[in-house]
């Protein structure tokens, strides 16, 4: 059975985010109170299959490294769920 | 000058460029799918056109700077060879780690697509040579990821070391928030790597080649290479 894994993908802190931006403001118009800041990221929910956890998790650091994170500008999770 | 345009699934601008390098090198480009693993035999220049590779998904460019056909484009660009990247290819440059930075999303989140001017900061490169530096050119640009952006240290080397080749600028040159369209950092439309044989720009300079259009600001970047070459060979 592959495992469950999430990958997720932030923007590093200092980094402008306008579509962050964009949402925190849609937000205010719509009255939701008490948001002071928002920051848009990615998740993604992978299917990996390993013979044990370190593996699978070595697999997820390497596809974010390599593809699903810029590391200029964006900071990566990951997470095995089992 | 032989060129090769590159062709990924998604863009759009390849033909644009093809008939630009045809209408002033003379020479009818390569075009070279992205499956490819070698250039053709005897490329000068390697450009990377704009587009929406790969739809924009994940990142813009990302996916297509992962093609089997950039390590070639990295060894051609590592002998000293020129490449060529505008919007899209600019940012597969930028994704493929060949130009430092990333184009995030643009300050004000709209797309734009009109003219504007350029400053051009040197006329001692390959890319520049057909333009004096401090000239102010009209070139139109179609993005919605354009914003420059790199970490501090990397824009310090990029100003430090003279490798910011175009600025957003006002007709008359002058650098100001109002005329950067898309919140580049320090206005970057464009730059090269450290060896000045990568450039990468926002702007489409193919597309101001021909009076009929209004404009002929782009061809001095053509005619400047096409230049380079003859006097290379």
């Amino acid at each position: 059975m592959p495992m469950k894994a999430r990958v997720y993908v932030t923007l590093k802190s200092g980094i402008l985010d306008p579509q962050g931006k964009a949402i925190e403001g849609a937000l205010k118009s719509l009255g939701v109170e008490g948001i002071t800041s928002v920051r848009q990221g990615k998740v993604f929910d992978i299917e990996v299959e390993a013979t044990d956890r370190a593996r699978a998790e070595a697999a997820l650091k390497a596809a974010a490294e390599k593809l699903l994170a810029n590391t200029v500008i964006e900071n990566f999770r990951v997470e095995v769920i089992g | 000058m032989n060129s090769a345009v590159l062709v990924f699934p998604g863009i759009n601008r390849e033909r644009d460029m093809a008939r630009t390098l045809r209408l002033v090198s003379g020479r009818e480009a390569s075009m070279v799918w992205h499956t490819e693993t070698q250039l053709p035999q005897g490329t000068d220049l390697v450009v990377l056109p704009g587009g929406f590779s790969y739809g924009d998904y994940l990142r813009c460019g990302a996916i297509a700077a992962r093609s089997p056909i950039m390590d070639a484009v990295r060894a051609h660009a590592a002998k000293g060879g020129l490449v060529l990247g505008v919007c899209n290819g600019f940012q597969i440059l930028c994704e493929a780690g060949l130009l430092p930075g990333v184009l995030m999303r643009n300050q004000h989140l709209r797309f734009i697509c009109r003219d504007v001017f350029l400053r051009v900061e040197r006329s001692d490169t390959p890319f520049t040579r057909g333009y004096n530096a401090g000239q102010v050119i009209r070139v139109p640009v179609a993005h919605g990821e354009g914003n420059y952006i790199a970490d501090g240290e990397t824009v310090a080397r990029l100003e430090g070391e003279g490798r910011v080749i175009f600025r957003y600028s006002s007709p008359d040159g002058i650098v100001d928030p109002d005329w950067n369209h898309n919140g580049a950092i320090n206005a970057i439309a464009g730059i090269v790597n450290e060896g000045g044989n990568v450039l990468g720009m926002m702007p489409h300079p193919e597309n101001h080649v021909e009076s009929v259009i209004g404009s002929t600001d782009g061809r001095g970047l053509f005619a400047g290479l096409v230049q380079h070459f003859e006097k290379a060979a």
